[in-house]
């Protein structure tokens, strides 16, 4: 054990506030050290998700492209804008067009649920879904990304009108999907952001067989 | 004497003043993300680094750093290490991070990692700090681990993510909901101070026992 300190004279205020700036100061160099050196891997990782969420969401894609909606029509960016909305053209291996990705986010049952959708204009379908992000109940509202049926149900959905859950087992239509059972309010909360994102692009999106083409030295793998 | 003295600092944190069971420190994390075991883990370890690096750190500047400003240093030093702890789990395991979410930053405000730096570390040499650090790191992970797995094989019929049970399993869900953290934590201090009660008991009956046989 050590000796009690002997508090003599209190410290100065200029040693008080040196202390302070000096720990502030070596503090400040540790995180900007560990932010320089793990950006780069954070970056990569977060484009490899993206990059695999939209192969997943439009089957058959092998290679994409950013696109953002400027002067009245898309354009390809390879650096899109930090606010700007973004959608993603998919390629197939002839460096033909496939359909979109679609980024999406709105309220879920605890909090924004964000997703990609895969759409194909020509046919005017949903092809693919992939929650990105969610907190909804586990074991209950997660399901809209652990339940296989629900996923795969997105995998020829018109749009035209809009998409509509129903109860369990009575989709008929071809806009028409299953609602979870127990997770009603997040999976009704996934078709109602689908049906918003779509809404809100429709007009912007060109029409069949205008889509851009693929910039080769683009987003290309 | 000394060795002893470094071991015993270690070896109450894990048992004695556990700083969950015995303190009850820390609950905001012990509750909220110990609904898998990876979970409870990922957040024991960075409590770890933070704990075990701040105490090196206020232990050896001890002498330095006068006490007017001792908490705002303490939390200038932790809150660098909780930075550095979220970062490098965000480069490495992305999926762990986004589970655990807001909880990791919150790992500043944890009372157990600032108790340590004003009621040990920054009384006593570096060795002694490190390993009190240690200890105490070390029981609060085994805390969020036990938390943690009981709740996933209840829960969710898994360990680890690998399901135990086969399919006619029936998840507990409510025990990876939040009263399921409620539930278990409150079981297994029960079953503490249990131990706790029963053990005073039978020292009692021992040294009853010495004295009226001298």
């Amino acid at each position: 054990m050590t000796a009690a300190r002997q508090d003599v004279a209190p410290p100065s205020a200029l040693r008080l506030i040196l202390t302070l700036a000096i720990a502030g100061l070596l503090s400040g160099i540790a995180i900007i050290g560990i932010y320089e050196s793990t950006l780069p891997t954070i970056t990569a990782n977060k484009a490899r998700e993206l990059r695999e969420a939209v192969f997943k969401v439009l089957p058959g894609v092998t290679s994409m492209q950013a696109l953002v909606h400027r002067d009245g029509a898309l354009v390809v960016v390879p650096e899109p804008g930090k606010d700007e909305p973004v959608v993603y053209g998919g390629y197939d291996e002839q460096g033909e067009f496939v359909g979109f990705a679609m980024p999406g986010a709105g309220p879920g049952f605890q909090d924004t649920i964000a997703l990609l959708y895969g759409y194909r204009p020509s046919e005017q379908i949903v092809v693919g879904m992939e929650i990105l992000a969610s907190r909804e109940t586990p074991g209950l509202g997660d399901k809209i990304y652990k339940d296989a049926v629900w996923v795969a149900g997105f995998s020829a959905l018109s749009v035209d009108p809009e998409i509509v859950a129903v109860k369990k087992g009575t989709a008929a239509a071809a806009n028409e999907i299953d609602a979870i059972t127990g997770a009603t309010i997040s999976s009704k909360a996934v078709v109602r952001i689908i049906n918003e994102t779509h809404a809100a692009w429709r007009e912007r999106l060109p029409e069949s067989g205008a889509e851009p083409a693929l910039v080769e030295n683009g987003d290309s793998q | 004497m000394k060795r002893n003295e470094s071991y015993d600092e270690f070896i109450k944190g894990i048992w004695r003043d556990n700083p969950v069971f015995a303190q009850v420190l820390g609950m905001c994390p012990m509750l909220a993300v110990t609904n898998s075991a990876v979970n409870a883990i990922a957040m024991g370890g960075a409590t770890f680094f933070v704990l075990v690096g701040s105490s090196f750190l206020v232990s050896t500047f001890r002498n330095i750093i006068p006490k007017q400003v001792r908490i705002s240093c303490f939390i200038i030093i932790i809150a660098t290490f909780v930075t550095i702890a979220d970062y490098t789990l965000l480069a490495l395991v992305p999926g762990v991070h986004k589970e655990l979410g807001a909880f990791i930053p919150l790992i500043v405000a944890n009372c157990l990692i600032l108790g340590r730096q004003e009621a040990f570390a920054s009384r006593y040499p570096t060795r002694l700090a490190v390993m009190d650090a240690l200890g105490m790191a070390t029981g609060f992970l085994i805390a969020l681990f036990s938390l943690g797995a009981v709740r996933e094989i209840l829960g969710d019929g898994a360990l680890f993510g690998v399901k135990l049970f086969g399919e006619n399993f029936e998840p507990w869900i409510i025990m990876i909901l939040p009263p399921g953290g409620f539930l278990t934590l409150g079981v297994i201090l029960l079953f503490f101070n249990w131990f706790k009660y029963k053990k005073d008991e039978f020292l009692a009956d021992v040294a009853d026992a010495e004295r009226s046989s001298r």
